[in-house]
């Protein structure tokens, strides 16, 4: 079923990454991308990506589930990797006609594959640990500051967290839609594009139909219950950072110099 | 009773305009008066199209009539400085439940009422947790919205409201999308609502077993008020009702059939007095 | 040879997740030609899902759907030609409305089987009038129409496919007495006329006591009971233990039978309660009725 995707899902628990304050979950997955692209030799690499898989086990979720993540785009990190392999600089190991494998290519690949991978993860632990509400909620505190340049800070985030509300319901729809299709002898799956295009007509249209409906009672159902922009509105969770916010962030801190570290003392891997 | 809602000579109609000039006016609404008492449960009965949902939106100043006045506790429904002390006294649930829930965490769209009010966080959690407990979905407070069955979803769309704590709440259809289980989940919560917390409710419905439920039943049609009665009295008016689109509930026919269609006799709304009244009948005729 | 046979079908969803559920087991039953089916059980009882598998949406785990004697999920038959024969219409239908006119919409599955335009313009028009659909209204856009209408256009897209089965799942959802009577009246109509089979999925007892010549009980993805619907009906108890209920008129004849007055069980409609009923009381005033 359409609605077994697991990008963007949230496993309610109480492990410490559940816990942690959603601002510092924010700015450590930033911190996480940014280090995992400047690891420059296996050390580094491999550290932080230990690293990476001792936070998805902390953080309590099925491993599975992490699994069906990777799942997604498996096909786009072999495709890469290969890529890379096939495109090294330097003299060849092996050789095929035209498709030569070096060094450089080797570990072209390697870094490639692990980046990416530790890249899902991480952004997965954020998802799966963390409320879509807690985590616009997030975003909303981080951004704040952009409201002295006009920007709606609080509008953007209710906009996500009503898109993600949504999400769901809109998949289920749609392969709603897509039977009733069916049923009546639409065929979705044969023929050249351009005739797969036309026949995902049928299903969008009505698809759009509905969402401007829902979007009409939604807005209407908001307004029912006093909604009135982000002024003098209060909330139930309110943000504080409390101790394991503080240590998680001195242990990501070290973390990352150490990354930093292994980079200068060990050299770095020919690519 | 005290009066909550006064309904005066309210007349309203859509209208489709054209540079200002009024094409086309339907009339919703047609030169309706009636009281709604503090703490009664009243239903609102008409089919389709029959204007019930306009009235609906009345109640808490979502529309305006066109003629006419809406007293909400003596507030007027269009007093634009009283806005949001209305919609908190009068909670609105509509017919979808999917489309009037918020946030992906049920005790997160229970909260969002309040949160717009400005109530302080502390409060807020008092108050969702109450509200969850009042709909029994206080052990479903972290679950995702679509995870939820048709009849759990309306009642945390319920919750939503009475989290606001209004003084009364106008459902809208709230059972129209859910199968027998969820509108049995639903209506004792309505009932449980109306009687322990006291709150008034006006519920909308083309059901009649639920009208049935109710204190009072007014009927409507094309904008016209055409009954304002007990459901035991109501019931009894079925070449009225059935003239207008309406059902009555089977235990009410067959006894008016067996009477000889008498109206404003008094008839059994559900089927266990409907045995007792039938064996009655054959006793003592 | 029955039209359609069901034999030993299970499925289950999200097979290999934690939250893996059997949703029909070992499901068997057959259906004749000309049939009027009623199918009553809760949410969940598998009722949905055993409907998209006698048009081949969803695919058995086990077990196999013959129409005509043939497996309906051979590799040989092409599915398409299958849901021509066994229409489904959905719950809420008027949700796949698309085209810019009712007429188009409409024709989107005959032009789909492959038809001569004089043909499918034929289907049209026969199946807005089997639904009471004004001819004038097959021009105007489907989303110009009233609610009722535009359910009633989206059935006519199904029935215009001529299918030998037609399966309805809960068709009068959201619709108020006006609309759901006219309606059912329309199916019931169809199936007296073309004499084609009628499945119809519904939570309203009274509906499926006033219609349906057989009802099928679906109970926890199982088939609990299949017969006529008087002798379904008159299993109050059986049905109860299920969560489910009789008619109310059912209800009450039932336990007048029970408390020793001369009435029959099963009884499904209020005129035939009142037959009963007054019969009953003319002989107690010593009237001739």
């Amino acid at each position: 079923m359409l609605s077994d995707i697991t990008i963007g899902q949230f496993f309610p628990g109480n492990s410490i990454i559940h816990r942690l304050d959603p601002r510092i979950k924010l700015v450590l997955l930033l911190s996480f991308i940014v280090f995992i692209f400047i690891t420059g030799n296996y050390f580094s690499l491999s550290f932080i990506f230990i690293f990476v898989l001792s936070v998805v086990i902390m953080s309590g979720v099925a491993l599975k589930m992490y699994l069906k993540s990777l799942k997604a785009i498996v096909y786009i990190v072999l495709f890469t990797s290969v890529i890379n392999l096939l495109y090294g600089r330097g003299e060849p190991i092996a050789q095929l006609g035209i498709l030569k494998v070096t060094v450089s290519g080797i570990n072209n690949a390697v870094f490639v594959f692990i980046r990416i991978v530790s890249l899902i993860l991480i952004s997965s632990v954020l998802t799966y640990t963390t409320s879509p509400t807690q985590l616009t909620d997030g975003m909303e505190r981080l951004m704040s500051p952009l409201k002295v340049f006009k920007i709606q800070v609080h509008e953007i985030a209710m906009m996500m967290t009503i898109a993600l509300r949504f999400i769901p319901t809109l998949l289920d729809e749609t392969e709603k839609i897509m039977n009733a299709q069916k049923a009546r002898g639409a065929s979705m799956d044969s023929g050249n594009v351009i005739q797969r295009i036309k026949a995902f007509i049928p299903v969008l249209v009505p698809l759009l139909v509905s969402s401007f409906r829902r979007a009409y009672e939604l807005a209407t159902a908001m307004e029912c219950r006093c909604y009135h922009g982000g002024d003098g509105r209060t909330r139930m969770k309110s943000l504080h950072l409390k101790k394991a916010d503080y240590i998680s962030s001195a242990v990501c801190v070290i973390a990352f110099c150490g990354v930093v570290a292994l980079n200068i003392i060990l050299p770095a891997a020919e690519r | 009773m005290d009066n909550f809602i006064e309904v005066k000579n309210v007349t309203f109609g859509y209208k489709d305009y054209d540079n200002n000039n009024i094409l086309n006016e339907t009339c919703v609404i047609n030169n309706i008066s009636f009281n709604v008492r503090k703490g009664e449960f009243l239903a609102l009965l008409g089919h389709n199209g029959s204007g019930k949902s306009t009235l609906a939106k009345m109640f808490n100043g979502m529309i305006t009539p066109d003629k006419g006045e809406i007293l909400i506790e003596g507030i007027r429904s269009d007093d634009e400085d009283r806005k949001y002390e209305i919609r908190s006294k009068v909670g609105l649930v509509f017919q979808n439940p999917d489309n009037q829930i918020v946030a992906s965490i049920v005790e997160e769209d229970v909260a969002f009422g309040p949160e717009n009010l400005g109530v302080p966080p502390k409060e807020i959690r008092e108050r969702v947790d109450e509200a969850l407990k009042a709909v029994d979905m206080y052990e479903y407070r972290n679950f995702a919205p679509h995870k939820l069955s048709g009849g759990q979803k309306q009642r945390t769309a319920i919750a939503g409201i009475i989290a606001m704590q209004p003084d009364c709440i106008v459902l809208d259809e709230p059972t129209a999308m859910l199968d027998p289980k969820g509108r049995a989940e639903v209506m004792s919560t309505i009932k449980k609502l109306n009687k322990e917390k006291n709150i008034t409710v006006i519920l909308i419905t083309h059901y009649m077993d639920e009208a049935a439920a109710a204190d009072r039943v007014i009927v409507i049609d094309n904008g016209d008020l055409l009954i304002d009665d007990t459901p035991k009295k109501v019931f009894s008016h079925v070449k009225l009702l059935k003239e207008h689109g309406l059902d009555v509930p089977q235990s009410a026919e067959i006894a008016y059939m067996l009477k000889g269609g008498k109206e404003n006799d008094e008839l059994p709304i559900n089927r266990h007095r409907c045995v007792e009244y039938i064996v009655e009948l054959l006793n003592n005729n | 040879m029955s039209l359609l046979e069901v034999k030993n079908l299970t499925y289950s969803y999200g097979v290999g997740t934690p939250f893996e559920k059997k949703a029909l087991d070992n499901v068997s039953v057959n259906i004749n030609a000309g049939e009027f089916i009623g199918v009553i059980g809760h949410t969940g009882s598998g009722k949905s899902t055993l409907m998209q598998m006698l048009n081949g949406l969803l695919k058995p785990e086990r077990g196999q759907v013959f129409l005509n004697g043939n497996d309906i999920n051979a590799p040989k038959n092409n599915i398409r030609n299958i849901r021509f024969k066994v229409g489904l219409v959905f719950q809420y239908p008027e949700h796949q409305l698309f085209d810019d006119t009712v007429r188009k919409d409409i024709s989107f599955g005959p032009r789909n089987m492959g038809l001569s335009e004089e043909e499918i313009d034929e289907r049209v028009i026969s199946a807005a009038e089997f639904v009471g659909l004004k001819r004038e209204l097959l021009d105007k856009s489907p989303f110009e129409l009233s609610g009722g209408e535009k359910r009633r256009a989206a059935i006519a897209g199904v029935i215009s496919m001529e299918p030998d089965i037609i399966i309805f799942d809960e068709p009068t959802a959201g619709l108020d007495p006006n609309g759901r009577n006219y309606l059912l009246e329309r199916i019931n109509d169809y199936h007296k006329t073309k004499g084609k089979t009628v499945i119809l999925v519904s939570h309203s007892m009274e509906d499926i006591a006033k219609y349906a010549q057989k009802v099928l009980v679906l109970n926890k993805g199982r088939i609990e009971m299949f017969d006529e619907t008087k002798i379904v009906f008159s299993q109050v108890e059986k049905l109860d233990s299920m969560g489910l209920r009789v008619p109310q008129i059912t209800y009450i004849m039932n336990k007048l039978k029970e408390y020793g007055y001369d009435v029959s069980g099963g009884v499904l409609t209020v005129e035939e309660a009142y037959k009963e009923l007054n019969r009953l009381l003319c002989r107690k005033r010593g009237e001739k009725c």
